[in-house]
Parts: C-alpha cells; sequence; structure tokens
C-alpha cells in the first residue's frame, strides 16, 4: 500500500496546487469516473508565445479519491507553464507509466512529482483515478486548440486525439 | 463492543470448508476477508460440482435434439427450474431465465415499450397485453434508491413511450419517505418498479404497503429483490407483487444466470423481448408466432449449467435453512453496526439501526474518500465495494458522492468483523486524520 499511498500524493491531496477555476480559458470540460463517482472541471487557458502555443493556465476543482485529487495536483505542477508540445509530451509519460502494469518506474528527472504515481500502475482500479485529470486536460486542450485557431490560425493540430475514456 | 452475540444457528467453520476461495491469501500473504457478497458471493463447492457433472455427463442443446443426452440435458436445465422455482414458492411455468436481474428488469421494461410500439400500429399483442401499452403523460414511479438496473430501462421506457418518471424520495438516514405516497401513486401510475433491500443503504422496505397502493390504481408492481431473496426466506407468491427479478450470482449461484417470475397473467400478455430461436411458436418469411411463457422470453440455446449450478445453490441455501441465514445476518449486523460506531469519524450512510435493514452497511469516512478507505482494507485483506453502487441518484439523495461498502453472508463470522473494524480505525491514521 506504501507503493499507492507516497509521501508525495498524501502531499499533493492534502495541499492542492492550481486548485480553483479561474479566467480566462478558451475551454472547459467535465469529466467522471463513473465505476466510483470521481470528478473533475477543468479549464485550460492556451496563448500563443511568438508562434509557439503555450499551456498559460489549467485551473480544476473537483471532488474524488486521493489518487485522482492528487494527481490533479501533480498535473497542474507538471503542464502549466510549458508549452502545448512539452505538455503533451509529458501527458504521454504519465500515460505510459500508469498503464504499464508496473513496468516503467518513470524518470524523475523528467517527470518530477509525477514519478510518485508509478505504484498506481500495479493496482488496475486506481489506473483511472490516475489518469482523470490528465486526459480531462488533454480534451480541454484539444478543445481550446479548436478554438485558438479558429481565432489565429494556428498549425494544425492533426494527428492529436483525445483517447476515449471509459464509461465503466 | 458490547453487543451480545447470539451463539447463531449457521456453523461458520464448517461453511467455510466448502468455499476453498476464502482460504486464499491476498496481497502479499494476508488473510482474505470477503465482505462484498453484495457485489457477488462466493461459490461453494456444491455449486461448482453440479456444473461440472452436468458437462460430464449430460450435456447438450436442451429442447432440441432427438438423443439421450439432449433428453437429460433438457431434464437437468427444467429440473433446475423447477427446483429454484421451489425455493421462493413458485410455479415452474413462472420462472423465466434470463442472463441477470438487470436482465429481468429489462424484460419488464421492454414488455412496456414493445407492447406501446407495436399497439401503434396495429401488430398482434398478446391477449391482456392492454396493460403494456402507454400513453403520454402515464407515469412510472420508482425510488430514489434504486439500483441503475431498476432505474435507466424506465427512464427508456419513458423516453421512447412520452411517459414520465416519477419517484419516492429517500429520509435523512435512508428510507423512503413515503408521507407523500397519496400523490404519487395516482390514477396515471402504470408500473411501481421498487427495491425491496437497497444494495446501497441496506434499507429494507414495505412491500406490502406500496404494493397495495399501486395495485389499489390498477399499476403494475415489479419487485427488485437482488439483495432480499439471497438473504430472507421468501414466497414470491405471498408478496402481492406481479412480476419478481433477481440474480444466481449473488445466491452462491454462477454468474450468467438470472430469474424473473411473474404471476401466470402477466407473463401470458407480455410480448417477447430477446427473440430467435426457441421461442417461438411458427415461423414463416412473413411473420412468426410465440412460445407460451416461460419458453417466449428464452430464446437462443439457454445457460443450463448455470441453472443447474443455481439449483445446487438453491440446495445449499435449504439445507443451511434461510430463516438460520437470515438470523445469521441479523447477528452479524447488529455486531458491525455497534462496532463502527465506536471507530472515530466513521457515519454510516442508511439505517444506523437494525430496524428493517439488511446487512449491507455503507459507510463514509471523515476526510478520507471512499475509494481510498476500501484500498486501505484491502492491504490488510478486506475485500469490501467502493462508489456509488450502481445508484448514484441514491448517493446524491444522501449528500455523499459515494461509499465504502461491506457486505458479510453465510460465510462470514464476528472475527471478519473484528478484523474489518480495526483496519477500519487505522484508515485515518494513513490519510493524516486522526
Amino acid at each position: 500500500m506504501e507503493d499507492l499511498y507516497q509521501e508525495i500524493i498524501l502531499d499533493h491531496y492534502r495541499n492542492p496546487q492550481g486548485r480553483g477555476l479561474r479566467e480566462p480559458f478558451q475551454a472547459q470540460v467535465h469529466h467522471v469516473n463513473p465505476t466510483c463517482g470521481d470528478e473533475i472541471d477543468l479549464r485550460v487557458h492556451l496563448e500563443d508565445d511568438n508562434g509557439v502555443m503555450r499551456v498559460a493556465d489549467v485551473s480544476y476543482e473537483g471532488q474524488g479519491c486521493s489518487i485522482s485529487q492528487a494527481s490533479a495536483s501533480v498535473m497542474y505542477d507538471s503542464l502549466a507553464g510549458r508549452t502545448l508540445d512539452e505538455a503533451l509530451e509529458a501527458l504521454g509519460r504519465f500515460q505510459e507509466m500508469v498503464q504499464s502494469k508496473g513496468e516503467i518506474a518513470g524518470d524523475e528527472d523528467t517527470m518530477g512529482d509525477a514519478v510518485a504515481f508509478a505504484g498506481v500502475a500495479k493496482y488496475p482500479a486506481r489506473v483511472k483515478c490516475a489518469l482523470l485529470p490528465w486526459l480531462a486536460w488533454k480534451d480541454a486542450a484539444m478543445q481550446s486548440m479548436d478554438d485558438v485557431q479558429s481565432m489565429d490560425d494556428v498549425p494544425s493540430m492533426a494527428g492529436v486525439r483525445v483517447e476515449g475514456e471509459s464509461n465503466g | 463492543m458490547s453487543v451480545a452475540i447470539s451463539p447463531g444457528t449457521i456453523d461458520v467453520r464448517r461453511v467455510r470448508e466448502d468455499f476453498p476461495i476464502l482460504d486464499r491469501s491476498v496481497r502479499g500473504g494476508g488473510r482474505l476477508v470477503y465482505l462484498d457478497s453484495a457485489a457477488t458471493t462466493q461459490k461453494p463447492l456444491a455449486v461448482l460440482d453440479a456444473e461440472r457433472d452436468y458437462y460430464l455427463t449430460s450435456n447438450a442443446a436442451v429442447h432440441r435434439g432427438a438423443h439421450q443426452l439432449a433428453e437429460e440435458a433438457t431434464e437437468a436445465f427444467e429440473g433446475a427450474r423447477a427446483r429454484i422455482a421451489d425455493f421462493v414458492g413458485a410455479r415452474a411455468d413462472d420462472v423465466v431465465f434470463t442472463r441477470n436481474a438487470t436482465e429481468s428488469l429489462n424484460l419488464m421494461a421492454y414488455a412496456f415499450s414493445n407492447a406501446t410500439a407495436k399497439a401503434a400500429h396495429g401488430a398482434p399483442l398478446p391477449p391482456g397485453a392492454e396493460r403494456f401499452i402507454l400513453r403520454e403523460g402515464d407515469e412510472i414511479l420508482v425510488t430514489e434508491m434504486e439500483h441503475h438496473a431498476n432505474l435507466v430501462p424506465w427512464q427508456e421506457v419513458c423516453s421512447k413511450t412520452g411517459a414520465i418518471l416519477r419517484w419516492i424520495p429517500l429520509t435523512p438516514d435512508g428510507r423512503l419517505d413515503l408521507s407523500s405516497l397519496s400523490d404519487l401513486v395516482t390514477d396515471r401510475t402504470r408500473v411501481v418498479s421498487f427495491t425491496q433491500q437497497s444494495n446501497l443503504l441496506g434499507t429494507i422496505n414495505p412491500v406490502a404497503p406500496l404494493a397495495q397502493a399501486a395495485r389499489a390504481v390498477g399499476a403494475l408492481v415489479v419487485l427488485d429483490a437482488c439483495q432480499s431473496i439471497p438473504h430472507m426466506p421468501t414466497d414470491v407468491t405471498a408478496l402481492g407483487v406481479d412480476a419478481v427479478a433477481w440474480s444466481g450470482h449473488k445466491m452462491l449461484g454462477p454468474t450468467g444466470i438470472g430469474c424473473l417470475w411473474a404471476t401466470p397473467e402477466t407473463l401470458a400478455s407480455m410480448p417477447p423481448f430477446i427473440t430467435g430461436g426457441s421461442m417461438i411458436e411458427t415461423v414463416t418469411m412473413e411473420a412468426s408466432t410465440f412460445a407460451e411463457p416461460p419458453k417466449r422470453f428464452e430464446a437462443g440455446v439457454p445457460m443450463v449449467a448455470q441453472a443447474v449450478g443455481l439449483a445446487a445453490a438453491c440446495d445449499y441455501l435449504d439445507a443451511l435453512g434461510m430463516g438460520n441465514v437470515a438470523g445469521h445476518e441479523a447477528s452479524l449486523t447488529a455486531y458491525a453496526l455497534e462496532g463502527i460506531a465506536d471507530v472515530p469519524g466513521v457515519t454510516i450512510v442508511g439505517p444506523a439501526d437494525l430496524v428493517d435493514r439488511g446487512s449491507a452497511i455503507s459507510f463514509t469516512v471523515d476526510g478520507v474518500h471512499p475509494h481510498d478507505v476500501g484500498q486501505v482494507l484491502d492491504s490488510s485483506g478486506i475485500a469490501v465495494r467502493v462508489g456509488h453502487h450502481c445508484a448514484w441518484p441514491g448517493c446524491r439523495a444522501m449528500g455523499v458522492p459515494a461509499t465504502t461498502r461491506m457486505s458479510p453472508y453465510i460465510y462470514n463470522d464476528t472475527d471478519d468483523i473484528d478484523d474489518f473494524i480495526q483496519a477500519l480505525g487505522r484508515v485515518r491514521q494513513v490519510f493524516g486524520e486522526a
């Protein structure tokens, strides 16, 4: 159980970073984990930073277990302020790690606090909890892209898909 | 804990010998304490042996084939139907086999939407099917504590027919608030469908007054007995209802089999649900006519081995005595409620006393999400369910996003409850809440 409830995770659970819904934003999503009732409302604000798309802010409110709530806090730390490409890479690393059934430990240098979720991979029922905020971010970021694109005609994001969440 | 424990009439040590799975270890060597029987029960050797014996000796497709195995398989299947019907005081012909209780409830719901759709263009319907034809503004009454299986199918009927869904609200302690029943059951009410025992709250509902109120206005009464038939003696014909749905796997039987009992008049007047082989009378390229119940509702090759297994489960429970099962659970429930009340920061969601309550006990722990509670218990080998228990509106009505639920059965004893209580006492420490 200590694999799962690492001190870093409990710290983020008790003192969540970036919590609260903020203005401005281009897209807001509501994602749920129907098996246990975890819910998150999440907003993304993207900015065109001299031709580079940047995640200017990610803001959220949610309720749920320590894993989903701590994961939202770590997601905020990992993604806010990054370029969109960096953020998508961070999402990819996180998703790969928690879905690896424990095969991929994660690299603390590139992932920061997010590596604490490596233990989640050994508890299949909790993987969805950990992914909930990250996939909500991906969904909102894609919607934000559509919005920004229609305003600014930025380069196409074709090929980036929001993976379907399971509605167990 | 100061509850006086009656010695109980179930020899749990003896019973546990029939459930080898309970001897396995979990999470790195810990003793398994299985307290999730409201989700599904474990299976005794007698059930596994019955299924295996059937496959070893008589396996064939039933109701077809001209050979001895087919005869024996048919006999095993129909014999199982008679045995299971007897367990609930019913005639064999009034019990329909389904995949699970969810399908049983859908079978009832689809009788309404199918009859309504057929009537709309004059398609043939069985005699008496008028009671299944809904008109815009007709009402279907459920309760706020229903399992999604007894809610979503009725929502679907409403969206297909223009009927209106209404529901009986809950009191703060998780019982039905019947104060407005006379406003909710009216001459527009066509169906009243409710659970006999809540899987979320443990509440046992008053079937007789609800059924009487419904029948007084001519409404059809459907009872979800998933959480009651495994736990108490039941005579479905004495309940005053038209149909009863339950599942096999919550009463020691295999997965993949559920039952629907209904009065012969009810079954006879229902159009078919799932169609295909075995459920027909005659078939031409233009149209078909349908078999009498229960076959009208059993398309395709049925779940014979599961029926045989469920019949063996009925034998097993009857050998224990359903009165003894109920008594055993009542003493465990009293013991558990008392123990939980002594753990700081734990709140029961549902009736906190023993009046009209079953053994499924939902609770919350201050400052700790139910999923985390379940995980900490699991680390001590204690298997409980977490989440909204497929009764999301019921959770909302009780003001909680989710709960943790423990649900004991015939193979649990006070040692199991003690281990559970001890682990529960550690939960808040893990999260720094105590």
